[in-house]
């Protein structure tokens, strides 16, 4: 337990230090967001129409952006092979990294998306759901792309491999994630969208910190 | 040695089945002659979900017991899966502008057909990814196993959704719904394709051993030059 925490709170504090990382990930968030109304014209029930989605995906762009160092900083100067063979069983380092991972980038895209959503004229009864959902959803996105990064260590164009890699593994929460927030704007119930995130959500839990970690002991042998 | 002749075979089964399936079956009641293109798509959307399944498989094997032929024959057969993947999606849009009045909807069949070629996509461009081909290997084969969630999702999506496209009527519970004198030149043209990749796929990985024995040649010498 100490173990986990312990690199928690390192890659935590290395999240933090390196101040760029959290305010580069909701800036892009924020101009991603911007850029649909200078697009499509400031019409407020074709905003509206396109909010969820348009904030769903933007939310899945910007996680996607600060994946790739996950594991870079610790394969390149050698202290991966260390931590993959210490006290800590991999599978719970993929995780811990993951949750740090989560703290530093998906919880700040969940807190800003209801802000956010003001830009696209999104109702006020829909943004307790899009926070519920982003909530759910951006867990499974910092497992998924542990998964990525940890099989694209090491290998040439990474950026463009990681997004080909966990897009399509990430569609399901999209799809629900953007079907929730669409419920609460319709007045429809969002909880059979939330519960199947819930669902998905733990199934990463179980399957992505068993992936991440065979293919971190890949990159190290 | 047995690829020209499981090549033959497959060319004389898909020489009777578009025969079987092209003029010699009857249109359907509600489709006509449209209902041709079924000969193809049906089959070439099989052979996508096998060749997935199959790819997933030889990297477990591969991963489990490290024998090389395992991920030289995935490697082999992966581009055959995403070709076939994109043969059914180009198909089921001819198909559909006339059937459908639409090239392209966002259902569920059709949109997990399309992530599984983008997870195909995926695991070809990792295979190839990496200095050390071994590596890429491995790395591949964890993603293609990680992305096997995608195929029962695509099997059942029309049963799980409201789909446009049309539910299953051949492999479902209570047999097939399909009248037999077009669930045959179907069955034909489905042999017809698995014969046709397994020569494809032998031929491949035949390839894909040859130039791992190559490359390791040219090891070998730059090693005793060095020397």
């Amino acid at each position: 337990m100490s173990a986990f925490l312990a690199v928690l709170r390192r890659d935590l504090l290395l999240a933090l230090r390196d101040g760029a990382g959290t305010w580069t990930v909701l800036g892009f968030f924020a101009i991603a967001v911007a850029v649909f109304p200078l697009g499509i014209g400031p019409e407020p029930q074709v905003l509206a129409r396109i909010a969820p989605g348009v904030l769903w995906a933007m939310a899945l762009l910007s996680a996607l952006l600060s994946l790739e160092t996950l594991f870079e900083s610790d394969y390149r100067d050698g202290s991966l092979e260390p931590l993959l063979s210490g006290a800590l069983a991999p599978e719970l380092l993929v995780l811990a990294k993951a949750l740090a991972h989560w703290l530093a980038t998906g919880l700040p895209l969940a807190v800003a998306a209801p802000a956010l959503g003001i830009f696209l004229h999104l109702p006020t009864e829909a943004m307790p759901v899009l926070f519920a959902s982003l909530l759910l959803g951006t867990p499974v996105l910092s497992l998924l792309g542990a998964v990525g990064a940890a099989l694209a260590l090491g290998a040439r164009r990474a950026t463009v491999l990681l997004a080909v890699m966990v897009l399509p593994l990430s569609a399901p929460v999209l799809i629900f994630g953007a079907g929730a927030v669409e419920s609460a704007q319709t007045g429809l119930a969002a909880s059979p969208s939330l519960l199947i995130l819930g669902s998905v959500a733990l199934v990463a839990l179980a399957v992505c910190p068993v992936a991440a970690a065979a293919a971190l002991r890949q990159a190290v042998e | 040695m047995v690829i020209p002749w499981v090549a033959a075979l497959g060319c004389v089964a898909l020489a009777a089945g578009l025969l079987e399936g092209l003029a010699l079956s009857p249109p359907d009641y509600q489709q006509g002659e449209t209902v041709r293109i079924m000969y193809m798509h049906v089959p070439a959307a099989w052979m996508g979900l096998f060749v997935y399944a199959l790819v997933a498989g030889l990297g477990g094997v591969g991963l489990v017991g490290g024998h090389p032929l395992a991920f030289a024959a995935a490697r082999a057969a992966a581009p055959l899966g995403a070709m076939f993947t994109a043969v059914c999606l180009i198909t089921g849009s001819l198909w559909g502008k006339p059937m459908w009045g639409a090239w392209w909807v966002w259902d569920a069949r059709l949109t997990s057909m399309l992530l599984l070629l983008f997870l195909y996509f995926g695991h070809i461009a990792l295979s190839r990814a990496f200095d050390d081909p071994r590596r890429g290997d491995k790395a591949a084969a964890v993603l293609g196993l990680v992305g096997c969630v995608n195929l029962p999702i695509v099997k059942f999506s029309v049963d799980w959704w409201n789909t446009l496209h049309q539910p299953a009527s051949v492999m479902k519970l209570g047999g097939p719904a399909i009248d037999p004198s077009m669930l045959w030149p179907l069955l034909l043209m489905a042999g017809a394709f698995k014969l046709i990749f397994f020569a494809l796929w032998l031929t491949r990985t035949r390839t894909e051993v040859v130039g791992a024995r190559l490359r390791a040649a040219a090891n070998r010498s730059r090693m005793e030059a060095d020397r």
